[in-house]
């Protein structure tokens, strides 16, 4: 798994931090970002919740 | 407007009063049972789609053929008070992209997790404090302008930059923007509001200070990003928004877990579900319960199409009791895990401030329960009056006593 964010579409809701805090966080400009070393997801079953709550698609876990 | 050239046979009103606090209105759930999407008639007689599937209302909110857009001549007057709106500039919640996301980008760093948590703290003091003078008035309060008013209104003033001493004038003007009954008082109050913010910005570039709007006016007007027009504008919704909304949650959600002693218990034996709580919470009482929107194109949604210049309107409070998505969806579950709810919108004009409110409502409602053990009710749970269906959802007054 490939986990990645579009920082042009992110709204900075911070869902996917909310839902899966161990994936994901926000920078200091408040958009989110995922965590250095976690792009493979680190087996976290939440990530799929992250996509899924992402008000703006903009988290995309690919193959 | 095709809308308007079939009628459908059932097609309910909107917005209708709730007759208990924290459910929909009694015909909601009927609209629902009839299917995903159906149809609603607002007062001016005209028919607008209804959308009460969680799964279509949220494939529609993030779909950008619907508009936001109040100038849009087709776009829906859902109330009277708003019947000038395509006359009036309204930033963020009625333009779509790319100048909302040219506004909201301006807005986002000041409301990201971190900050929000830097602010913590400072929340936790003005809630104690509030909570102090309620206790040194006596054994009973109102406590909807006693605590959940003032605690949203203080945080947003610090945050913003506005000073507190002016919160009668400006609480007074947002809920006659919010509830008078006909556009020209709503339209007064909007007037005096932003024309007090031009006072304010204006006082500001002569003497700065170190909110929000500071910020705004050192890095955004100074650059010609932003005028002073849309900067009042934007001012205007942050400060409307960032305390009518919470005060109402803050209000009916202590209503509501008083009214759901097993609920309480649960919450104060183990402080860590109020982050899930609070979550819940929004789910289940849905204040703001009726977005609007119109579609700029032809849409096929539930087997249904919906045609460019249609209205629709998104009931929160029935899409977020959704029973494919949530379990005995009628029932105030705290330990239930209520993501994915929509009660902060969904798609780009999901809320900006939803993580301000979340840490107001987790700091209010834990520090309430927590130093007012005793706290209940002063009144018989059915004598609580309760907003109308017409504006955010949730109870003029609260009277307590412990």
């Amino acid at each position: 798994m490939r986990i990645s964010i579009d920082s042009d579409v992110c709204i900075g809701s911070g869902m996917c931090a909310l839902t899966a805090p161990d994936v994901f966080t926000q920078d200091e400009d408040g958009f989110g970002t995922v965590i250095p070393g976690k792009e493979d997801g680190a087996g976290n079953p939440l990530v799929k919740e992250a996509v899924r709550g992402c008000p703006v698609q903009a988290v995309t876990a690919g193959e | 407007m095709t809308d308007a050239r079939s009628p459908a046979p059932y097609a309910p009103s909107f917005p209708q009063d709730r007759t208990c606090p924290y459910h929909p209105p009694a015909a909601y759930p009927e609209l629902a049972e009839r299917g995903p999407v159906g149809r609603m008639t607002l007062y001016d007689g005209r028919q607008v789609w209804a959308v009460t599937g969680h799964a279509e209302a949220r494939a529609l909110l993030a779909d950008p053929r619907l508009s936001a857009d109040r100038k849009n001549p087709s776009f829906p007057v859902v109330l009277e008070r708003f019947a000038n709106q395509a006359e009036l500039d309204i930033p963020l919640l009625g333009v779509d992209d790319p100048e909302h996301a040219r506004q909201r980008r301006m807005l986002i760093p000041s409301f990201g997790l971190k900050r929000i948590a830097g602010m913590r703290p400072a929340i936790q003091a003005i809630v104690d404090d509030v909570i102090d003078a309620m206790l040194e008035g006596g054994q009973e309060a109102e406590l909807h302008s006693a605590f959940a008013l003032p605690v949203p209104s203080m945080v947003i003033c610090r945050l913003l930059g506005v000073p507190y001493a002016d919160h009668e004038f400006f609480e007074g003007r947002s809920r006659a923007l919010l509830t008078a009954p006909t556009a020209e008082e709503s339209g007064a109050a909007r007037e005096e509001l932003k024309d007090y913010l031009h006072r304010l910005v204006a006082a500001k570039e002569a003497h700065p200070g170190d909110g929000l709007l500071d910020d705004l006016i050192a890095d955004r007007l100074r650059t010609g990003e932003l005028d002073r027009e849309e900067l009042a504008l934007l001012a205007m919704i942050l400060l409307v928004a960032g305390h009518e909304t919470t005060s109402n949650m803050i209000t009916l959600g202590t209503y509501t877990l008083l009214e759901h002693p097993g609920q309480l218990a649960a919450l104060r034996a183990d402080p860590a579900l109020m982050p899930g709580a609070v979550e819940e919470l929004m789910r289940y009482l849905s204040i703001a319960d009726g977005m609007v929107r119109v579609a700029t194109q032809d849409i096929e949604i539930g087997g249904h199409t919906i045609r460019a210049g249609d209205g629709v309107l998104l009931p929160t409070s029935t899409i977020n009791r959704d029973p494919g998505v949530y379990a005995d969806p009628g029932a105030l579950d705290v330990r239930r895990v209520a993501r994915h709810h929509v009660a902060f919108g969904y798609g780009v004009h999901q809320c900006l401030g939803q993580n301000l409110a979340r840490a107001e409502m987790e700091i209010a409602l834990s520090t309430l329960f927590a130093r007012i053990p005793t706290l209940r009710l002063a009144v018989a749970p059915d004598e609580v009056p309760i907003k109308p269906g017409d504006t955010l959802q949730g109870l003029y007054a609260l009277p307590v006593t412990w």
